[in-house]
């Protein structure tokens, strides 16, 4: 059988490998991978540019965040971070775990009403969370030097994925339940939208217990950084 | 009723508001960035009817457009402007005169995407259409965004025009990592186009022992997370995984439990997705967003977790989907 199929189009995906180890500019390799995909396969250039150009357009919603930068902007200009940082001090029993583990159910639960739009990078993490965490941790440890500081913003923001890709299989109506529904329903076999969505939730529970442990050994190794005399100001 | 297109079009003039603050200050190229950008938000329902109509010259137009607009993004480095200590007082200084009145505007976004989400619905029973059904919760967060921007200009009272301006700013640091999550769907649909999928299968089939169960659940979870690493989202990888290993191994070979496998085996592909910049809408547009140095830091956040729910997820693949 694998006499018929041809190959080369598999180019594009060592040119998307080499590309991303190579440090190149993602944006020019994605372009060039598709383009060597698409020669690869037997498309003309006139043929493969309509393909680009329908492709891109109709993957245009993905960047429909934009419309929050407006609002987060002008907020921030006016000390919205500042004063979330604030409020967070102000909150004694608010730790650095209890207050992103918080915000990991959270986002799980919303995830699971179908409500992935509310919360995001940036939404709510940029202007909110990663400041808040910000604050919390350094409410415990004292001041934060620049690595600290990223390192907990990255863990913000890996919470943020991890609550959101973890609840938003249990939402009936979202694609990927709708996704692998259409995928049997194509095969012959007929499934219910709930059978499929309830199956995601022991992943779902590992995903809270998982990433709250992260959570706190991500404290633990500030803590760490700041006792190993890393007390660099930033 | 709100539809996706007029959503579209708020994009379009944000990006064309942001292309003009830059001609202005004469940056051509990411002046051109964003006019070219604005192209697909003003004028994709139209590109995609004249294709559907068969004229494929306005798609093939976008498509020279996507090349230059890689070309620019190759000629503008990403750098990141530096807090000044008087843009840090002046924000403090903000921070107390207005005091936890800036939350609300803030808060608005999430609280009134889910109210007019939940009253969309509601009003649907009612026949009553809001939104277009296709996108209800992103509609409602688009409506939400105008909504906490006019809040957010009564509370701070300032004028339309430096949000507009203040949007520009972010948008210009986030530069052209924005557009890499667009990008990267389309590579996933040309990648379909050409026949990816169909070469990769195949070859995975050759290396697996058919008939050894816990083999076929390993190839089949492991060829989810590095097929989804690959393509940077599970749901290129799914039908790929299923059609090759899924389907006729696992369902009607060994007998596995089509609901379960089903939504367990996406998920494994979700660990793939925590590890890869090539989801960058989660992994490397947040990077910039955080000003974080390293652009795989949150990637290496992820690692540990994602592992571990690799490991959880193929257990589950190996036990709970055979009963």
């Amino acid at each position: 059988m694998s006499g018929e199929i041809n190959y080369w189009p598999l180019i594009g995906v060592a040119i998307v490998v080499a590309g991303f180890a190579l440090r190149r500019n993602p944006v020019l390799v994605v372009i060039v991978a598709g383009l060597a995909s698409g020669l690869a396969a037997g498309m003309d250039v006139p043929t493969l540019l309509g393909v680009l150009g329908k492709a891109f357009v109709e993957n245009r919603m993905l960047l429909a965040f934009v419309l929050t930068l407006p609002v987060i902007g002008l907020l921030e200009r006016h000390g919205l971070r500042e004063r979330a940082r604030d409020w967070i001090i102000g909150l004694r029993g608010l730790t650095f775990a209890r207050f992103l583990t918080s915000y990991l159910g959270l986002r799980q639960l919303l995830s699971m009403c179908g409500l992935t739009h509310v919360a995001g990078h940036a939404q709510t993490v940029r202007p909110l969370v990663a400041p808040m965490a910000e604050a919390a941790a350094e409410r415990e440890l004292g001041r934060l030097d620049r690595v600290q500081r990223e390192r907990v913003r990255a863990q913000a923001a890996a919470t943020d994925n991890i609550g959101l890709f973890f609840g938003e299989d249990v939402f009936i109506a979202f694609g990927a339940v709708l996704l692998v529904q259409g995928f049997y329903a194509g095969h012959g076999i007929q499934l219910e939208p709930l059978d499929i969505a309830l199956w995601a939730l022991p992943s779902a529970i590992a995903a809270f217990v998982i990433q709250a442990v992260r959570i706190r050994l991500a404290r633990r190794a500030l803590a760490r950084r700041h006792a190993g005399g890393a007390d660099v100001p930033p | 009723m709100f539809r996706l297109e007029h959503l579209y079009w708020l994009v379009a003039l944000f990006l064309i508001a942001s292309a003009l603050f830059n001609l202005r200050e004469r940056r051509w190229s990411m002046a051109a960035f964003w006019a070219i950008l604005a192209l697909p938000f003003a004028l994709g329902e139209a590109i995609l009817r004249a294709h559907a109509a068969g004229a494929i010259w306005p798609a093939q137009l976008m498509g020279i457009g996507v090349i230059a607009l890689g070309l620019l993004a190759a000629r503008n480095p990403l750098k990141t402007t530096a807090d000044t200590d008087a843009a840090r007082a002046a924000r403090e200084v903000e921070a107390t005169r207005i005091g936890s009145r800036l939350f609300v505007p803030a808060l608005a976004i999430p609280v009134v995407t889910a109210a007019l989400y939940f009253g969309s619905r509601a009003a649907a029973t009612h026949g009553v259409v809001w939104f277009e059904t296709r996108a209800q919760s992103l509609l409602a967060l688009g409506a939400a965004c105008v909504i906490a921007l006019v809040i957010a200009l009564i509370v701070t009272r300032a004028k339309a025009t430096r949000a507009v301006a203040e949007g520009r700013r972010l948008l210009d640091s986030v530069g052209w990592a924005i557009l890499l999550p667009m990008l990267l769907a389309t590579l996933g649909s040309v990648f379909a186009a050409s026949g990816v999928g169909t070469a990769i299968a195949p070859l995975i089939e050759a290396l697996i022992p058919i008939d050894n169960r816990l083999a076929c659940v390993l190839a089949f979870g492991a060829g989810m997370v590095v097929f989804t690493m690959i393509m940077g989202n599970a749901f290129a990888a799914f039908p790929v995984m299923m059609a090759g290993i899924g389907l006729p191994l696992l369902v009607e070979g060994h007998g596995a439990d089509p609901a379960a496998l089903g939504a367990i085996g996406m998920l494994t592909g979700y660990c793939g997705t925590l590890l890869t910049p090539m989801a960058a809408n989660f992994n490397i547009v947040p990077a910039v967003l955080l000003e974080l140095r390293d652009p795989y830091g949150v990637i290496r956040a992820q690692f540990a977790s994602a592992l571990a729910l690799m490991a959880v997820n193929i257990v589950l693949l190996a036990t709970v989907v055979f009963r």
